[in-house]
């Protein structure tokens, strides 16, 4: 990978960087809940809240760090934020 | 298992892209993308050193999905301003967003004589100052924005002397004074009042000034999903009054609908964790007579006219 | 329209300086007052006043913002530039290694004057010695004319594809800025001939939102500055090259690495930088007089250092005499240093002497150089100070 002058780097390459592998607990969307409200997706940091295909709030766990802030906001206690065993 | 792209993606439509190196539950990359996002793909963006510059740009990854420069610690302000004089001599200035955003050291301290002199020369650009009330990319010291009694490790707690004696360095009013036409306060806990100060910000010609409060759970030392409840109770206790100023008049405050005492604000954060202690309870009374100053300074409650 | 070279007038250094970077037609300029350098950047800003000049003149409140401002100017794809001296350029010293190292092709005049502490501001090169690590070009001037005829020079040299590296042009402060000499000033049009439009390499630009600014890790920092040596290495043809192009246009040979002044046939040479090559032609026709075979290599162009030349000039010499206006403390003059350095790794068997003169501002007339040459002991004695006055100094000195 040669260096360009400046030594750029591309716009949105973060997204090479899973940072999924950080965490040790995921929010766990329940649908039914789910009122697509949209406060999680404002709040999440990364962001990786995404909109499924059903219309749903969901995360992509290729991001997630598993900070909770999402479950916390959710006025619907849709979110929970469930411990990952590997 | 198969990855689907899901219709509303942020990966499509953020300028700000996940897979950046913040803690887990940062207030300032949340900042950072409410603040990008509004602003529009039209946007240039200067950053000073810091955790946003850090966590965002390690080689070959970038965040930004627009163009971007960091330099150096103290000179965004100026550079930023190179960066606008560049697009006038250009006739793109009309055209093209310029912002210059950084933390603490850059705004208040290290890079206060440049941002001085950006706001006084009158440049097109908006300054953006995350406030973590710390320097926190080098590991948590005392800054101007430190609030009085937070403890960081060059203002930490010993048996003389109980965390940082000194109060916040009042930029806004600072930005003010230097006839700044549109200075505003705001906490990621609004992502929609933010959004709506930045846009507005954008729209006025001249230098403003945006300070946002970005909570920091390695820095404050809370649980990382608090992030956006404790700037939330930042404001409703009455610590960080999140304020319009235009063209040096108050034009408007966001009211505390229910006011909480300091205690809850404070308690979960390990960084004031002193304060609930025999020996910080004159400290804990001095921070709730500071909010309670702030209250009345800028009618917080809705006891006085805008 | 007729190209040509502006009729000679007399005026002071700086208004000369300043009426050819006006016709490098910068897009912003940015500079910070600092004494002797002030008279160029007045002029400039007299010249956008009078609408002589389409440019952004950005008054910063201190020299670290020049040149950061300069910085975010060339990022932003325009042609900038800057003025600074001693203090100053000291200021802005983390800031020109960024310039270089972003490949911003920038230039920048240093009005060459002592540091403190004590204040002095009259000349020496200890400011230019300073920045001799950062990756900036630096290039001397002899005279106004060649300070005039470097300013174009500088532009198309580093905006060079092959270097992409910042320029300092280094004019001794007061001796040549504020000194009244006969110039010639390339008219507008010949200038715009030489030196087209800036083309930038890149640039922050909306419809390509490259980051630029990164962190680099151990794994790669390495490679990032030995790419930046290169560039300076390439940059010692475009230097070359750049000087011929000019010298085709103006009939002036006032650019390249170094020049040769009686120097073929010579015993002894003698070499420095800047103004003081005038004394030193003059020293050396006085030595010649009284039978002394002496020459003078001019180095015009400190960075990239031109070890090559230096040596395929100074091989057939016996003794080499080094004159420096700059000092490492603790060490010795850098140029004679570097000098050495380059002719014993060539295994260039000369002696050389190395003295150290005209700090703070101190003249050097011809009279000294001669006397180096011709009784050396004393000065060497002195850690090569040349004239030290006695009664300065104390017991232990």
């Amino acid at each position: 990978m040669k260096f360009y002058p400046g030594v750029p780097a591309m716009p949105g390459t973060s997204l090479d960087n899973h940072t999924g592998n950080w965490r040790t607990q995921k929010p766990v969307f329940d649908h039914a809940k789910c009122t697509a409200c949209e406060l999680c997706e404002q709040y999440c940091p990364e962001p990786c809240i995404i909109v499924a295909d059903d219309g749903k709030f969901d995360v992509d766990l290729d991001y997630c760090k598993g900070c909770g802030i999402c479950a916390e906001v959710c006025p619907f206690d849709a979110i929970k934020m469930v411990l990952e065993l590997k | 298992m198969p990855k689907v792209i899901a219709p509303r993606d942020p990966k499509e439509w953020s300028l700000f892209t996940a897979g950046h190196t913040a803690c887990a539950g940062c207030g300032q990359s949340l900042g950072a993308r409410l603040v990008l996002n509004a602003a529009g793909p039209r946007t240039i963006l200067v950053n000073a050193t810091g955790c946003l510059e850090v966590f965002t740009t390690r080689y070959p990854s970038s965040a930004w999905r627009v163009p971007w420069l960091h330099s150096l610690f103290e000179n965004a302000s100026a550079v930023g301003s190179g960066v606008e004089a560049a697009l006038k001599a250009l006739g793109k200035a009309d055209d093209v967003h310029v912002i210059v955003q950084g933390g603490d050291g850059g705004t208040a301290d290290i890079g206060f004589g440049s941002l001085s002199g950006m706001f006084e020369r009158g440049h097109n650009i908006l300054y953006v100052c995350y406030d973590n009330e710390a320097y926190m990319n080098t590991g948590i010291q005392r800054s101007g924005l430190t609030p009085f009694g937070a403890s960081t490790t060059t203002s930490p707690v010993g048996s003389e002397v109980l965390g940082n004696t000194t109060g916040k360095k009042d930029l806004p009013a600072i930005a003010v004074a230097h006839g700044v036409p549109y200075v505003a306060t705001t906490t990621v806990a609004y992502p929609k009042d933010l959004e709506k100060k930045v846009k507005k910000a954008l729209s006025i010609k001249g230098p403003k000034y945006i300070q946002i409060l970005v909570p920091c759970p390695l820095g404050w030392g809370h649980d990382t999903s608090l992030t956006i409840r404790l700037a939330r109770l930042a404001v409703q206790s009455g610590i960080f009054p999140v304020i319009e100023v235009e063209n040096g008049k108050l034009t408007s405050v966001m009211r505390i609908a229910r006011k909480v005492p300091v205690d809850e604000y404070l308690k979960p954060q390990a960084r004031f964790r002193h304060l609930f202690t025999p020996a910080g309870r004159e400290e804990l009374e001095r921070v709730q007579a500071l909010a309670d100053a702030n209250i009345e300074r800028f009618g917080l409650l809705g006891s006085k006219a805008g | 329209m007729a190209r040509t070279l502006e009729k000679t007038q007399v005026m002071e250094g700086s208004r000369a300086i300043a009426a050819s970077v006006q016709r490098c037609r910068p897009q912003v300029i940015a500079a910070y007052p600092i004494t002797p350098q002030t008279h160029i950047v007045e002029h400039l800003a007299q010249a956008v006043a009078n609408g002589e000049l389409k440019a952004e003149y950005v008054k910063v409140e201190s020299e670290h913002s020049a040149m950061s401002a300069v910085l975010g100017a060339e990022a932003t794809g325009v042609r900038a530039y800057t003025a600074s001296s001693s203090q100053g350029v000291l200021l802005m010293h983390e800031v020109l290694y960024n310039v270089a190292a972003l490949r911003l092709p920038l230039v920048m005049t240093v009005a060459n004057r002592a540091i403190s502490q004590p204040i002095n501001i009259w000349n020496d090169h200890q400011d230019a010695m300073s920045a001799r690590d950062t990756g900036f070009i630096q290039i001397f001037a002899e005279d106004n004319q060649e300070a005039c005829d470097l300013q174009y020079q500088a532009y198309k040299i580093a905006e060079h594809k092959d270097v992409l590296l910042p320029v300092m042009v280094c004019v001794d402060g007061y001796v040549l800025t504020h000194s009244y000499e006969p110039v010639s000033l390339l008219d507008q049009d010949l200038a715009d001939q030489f030196l087209p439009p800036y083309e930038p390499s890149w640039a922050l630009d909306v419809d390509r939102p490259v980051t630029y600014g990164v962190m680099l890790g151990p794994g790669e920092y390495l490679e990032h500055k030995y790419v930046l040596q290169q560039a300076q290495k390439r940059a010692l043809g475009v230097i070359e090259d750049v000087a011929r192009e000019f010298g085709t246009l103006t009939g002036r040979a006032h650019g390249g690495l170094v020049e040769e002044y009686r120097l073929d046939d010579a015993d002894v040479a003698l070499v420095g930088l800047g103004s003081l090559v005038s004394a030193l032609r003059e020293a050396a026709d006085q030595l010649r007089a009284q039978g002394i075979k002496a020459g003078v290599l001019k180095i015009r162009t400190f960075r990239p250092f031109p070890a090559e030349k230096i040596v395929a000039a100074l091989g057939g010499v016996k003794r080499v005499v080094v004159i420096d206006k700059g000092y490492s403390l603790g060490s010795g003059g850098i140029l004679g240093m570097e000098v050495t350095a380059a002719l014993a790794s060539a295994g260039v068997p000369a002696v050389v002497d190395r003295f150290v003169g005209g700090l703070g501002g101190r003249p050097i007339p011809a009279s000294t150089v001669v006397r180096a040459v011709v009784s050396p002991e004393l000065p060497r004695r002195q850690d090569g100070f040349l004239d030290l006055k006695p009664e300065y100094l104390g017991e232990g000195d």
